[in-house]
């Protein structure tokens, strides 16, 4: 391994890949769209299924929304990584002097943004058309705010474990499934509060705590699986 | 006693050691689960609330238990494989994965019957089972990782990497999953509870506890003899081995 | 000593594809890995490389940076050519957007230098990685099939590229199905006398 210094400071790495995959997603702009077009057009299902009842559909609409939340975090993150696998982006960033927990969680950083922040800022237009009560639509903005950040970390984990295998998509999914269900649990334990008139500080705080805690230790697992992935 | 740890570590002697282990470990586990479960399902007394079919529970916590205690080894397993790179850490976790996974059925089956006769229904989304569902999800991705991997000591390292995760998740899993059941569980009738429970039922219940601890350790060196003979094959050690006996 | 191999032993899975392999560069040497398909000539380079560390046997020592080229270009197809190259995930390139002009310039890119990469042919996006030689200043390159798809403007540049590299005191570690290029300049590493 190149063992001079690095030419540059780890602040500047994190920055220039953070660019480079921000500026690479924007110029997709159909990768931004779609999860949110799937996160609506699954949500229609639901009334669909279930019955236009307004307030059967309002009881199930935090559980609802954010199972469907999850789908569409696990469908994109089947993408995080594929590209930079195929296009030898990570065999190159293995290489840098640096960190591959910092690089990759940059790159899980501007996902995040063009993903499950903006899926996040657009659910409380479904909450509304769920027919969730106000008081729970800006509970469910930060829910999911803070519950995408935990779901884009554990996605971006099953990536990095799946991506070097053929159809890895599914196997993604029933590693990822598992690990999500705190987030799941609190997300809508917070909505649910939310909407019963009580405060649902305390599950935010907790759902705060599991994505502070994902961003510290789950990038420490990113940096292993994907070496494997280069391995093998 | 870290040269008996190093030697571990090396397949021709594991493969013999364990030969010998079995050998001995086998009429204990026999004997244990035979005296466990006749103690716990014949002999002692019945439940005051459920009668008789309360006896289920002689299987399902020791599996329970049993298969919780086997994520955490195969998770250590793992942790020594990545650290230290030692092969046979590989081949005890990929060894315990489906030992686990078993044990981990049995207890959602055994608890299933439990609740037909107790609630009325085969399945019930109590905190307790759906906390070894999701147990079942974490073993069987584990498994299923391996085997989607070609190159089988890449497999290794990224299940290793997945059970160390697995690990970590699994207090916050559970919490959150008791916390859920909390939340949407109206009474305080804790069906799942084992609150006050008589000593004649509870050394019966240690005992067969005990007695499937023996039960993982000697299927897992049993899987971890099957997995060396089908990885060293080739080799002139097993074959030498296997013309001795 | 730029980069000295001893007896490394190259793993794909439970199979040993080489054994033995024993190296040394120094400064102003040209290597080319040379074997037949499947000997495991990409293997061992990105062994070497130490982008593959699994089935990589053996010891490996760097004494300095080095720039590692593989197969694939390591290209955003939706970035231009000057933002694949200034926000090259090998994080080694520093120099300024003007500097990385004439160095696209150099490699007769000039005036694609801010088109999608996506929009190039194979050759010109070959180009692009390859115009980050120019760019760094490490002195040991590994390079996986540098050749393929150049043509033969673009192989003569590469050619003229390396020699320079080397006469100012770099070296060249390469993999190609390409006859010998650099004929007396150049030494062979025959991959195939430690196949097992």
């Amino acid at each position: 391994m190149p063992s001079d210094r690095p030419l540059l400071s780890l602040r500047a790495a994190f920055l220039r890949q953070f660019l480079r995959n921000g500026r690479g997603i924007m110029r997709r702009p159909a990768d931004v769209a779609n999860p949110l077009l799937f996160f609506f057009m699954v949500i229609t299902l639901f009334p669909l299924g279930l019955g236009p009842d307004p307030i059967r559909l309002a009881t199930l609409a935090p559980g609802i929304l954010w199972v469907v939340a999850l789908l569409a975090s696990l469908m994109v993150s089947a993408k995080l990584f594929a590209s930079d696998f195929e296009d030898g982006s990570l065999e190159q960033l293995a290489l840098a002097p640096y960190p591959l927990a910092v690089t990759a969680l940059a790159e899980v950083c501007a996902h995040w943004l063009a993903t499950g922040f903006l899926l996040a800022l657009a659910s409380p237009i479904f909450g509304v058309m769920l027919g969730l009560p106000n008081e729970g639509l800006l509970t469910l903005l930060v829910s999911l705010l803070l519950g995408t950040i935990c779901l884009t970390l554990i996605g971006a984990l099953g990536s990095a474990l799946t991506v070097n295998i053929r159809r890895g998509g599914l196997l993604l999914s029933l590693l990822i499934i598992p690990l999500n269900v705190p987030v799941l649990i609190f997300g809508t334990a917070a909505v649910r509060e939310a909407v019963q008139g009580g405060n649902p500080e305390s599950w935010l705080a907790l759902l705060g705590g599991l994505a502070l805690g994902s961003l510290v230790v789950v990038p420490l697992a990113i940096g292993p699986a994907l070496r494997v992935s280069l391995d093998s | 006693m870290w040269t008996f740890i190093h030697k571990l570590g090396s397949p021709p002697w594991f493969f013999r050691f364990s030969g010998t282990l079995v050998r001995w470990l086998l009429p204990i586990t026999v004997t244990l689960l035979l005296v466990g479960a006749i103690w716990g399902l014949l002999v002692a007394p019945p439940d005051f609330r459920q009668g008789n079919s309360y006896r289920i529970i002689y299987i399902h916590v020791p599996a329970a238990v049993v298969a919780l205690a086997g994520y955490y080894l195969m998770a250590f397993a793992g942790a020594v494989s990545l650290i230290w790179r030692i092969k046979m850490a590989d081949v005890t976790m990929r060894a315990s994965a489906p030992v686990g996974a078993i044990l981990t059925a049995i207890a959602l089956v055994t608890g299933a019957i439990w609740g037909k006769p107790t609630w009325g229904t085969w399945w019930i989304w109590d905190a307790r089972i759906t906390s070894m569902l999701i147990l079942l999800f974490l073993y069987l991705g584990v498994v299923a990782l391996f085997e989607a991997y070609e190159n089988k000591t890449a497999a290794a390292r990224a299940c290793a990497v997945l059970s160390l995760v697995g690990m970590v998740n699994i207090p916050i899993i559970y919490k959150s999953v008791d916390w859920w059941y909390s939340l949407h569980q109206p009474a305080s009738i804790k069906f799942s509870g084992e609150s006050a429970i008589d000593s004649s039922m509870l050394y019966p219940l240690l005992l067969m506890i005990v007695a499937f601890y023996f039960l993982f350790t000697v299927t897992l060196l049993l899987n971890m003899r099957a997995e060396l003979v089908w990885t060293h094959r080739e080799s002139g050690w097993l074959k030498q081995l296997v013309g001795d006996s | 000593m730029l980069l000295e191999a001893t007896q490394v032993a190259i793993e794909r899975g439970d199979r040993r594809l080489l054994s033995g392999v024993d190296l040394g560069v120094t400064g102003g040497e040209i290597w080319q890995l040379v074997g037949a398909n499947g000997v495991g000539k990409t293997s061992l380079l990105r062994g070497l490389a130490g982008v593959a560390t699994l089935g990589v046997i053996g010891d490996i020592r760097h004494a300095s940076t080095f720039l590692y080229l593989g197969h694939a270009s390591a290209l955003k197809l939706g970035l231009s050519a000057v933002d694949n190259l200034r926000w090259h995930p090998a994080c080694d390139v520093t120099a300024p957007p003007d500097q990385i002009c004439e160095a696209l310039a150099a490699v007769n890119l000039a005036g694609y230098e801010y088109r999608p990469v996506g929009a190039l042919s194979a050759g010109q996006q070959r180009r692009v990685a390859l115009a980050r030689l120019l760019l760094t200043d490490a002195p040991l390159w590994l390079l996986d099939e540098p050749f393929t798809a150049l043509d033969v403007a673009g192989c003569e540049w590469l050619e003229a590229c390396v020699r320079g590299h080397v006469s100012g005191g770099g070296a060249t570690v390469f993999t190609s199905h390409q006859p010998s290029r650099f004929g007396a300049l150049q030494q062979d590493l025959d991959l195939g006398q430690y196949a097992v």
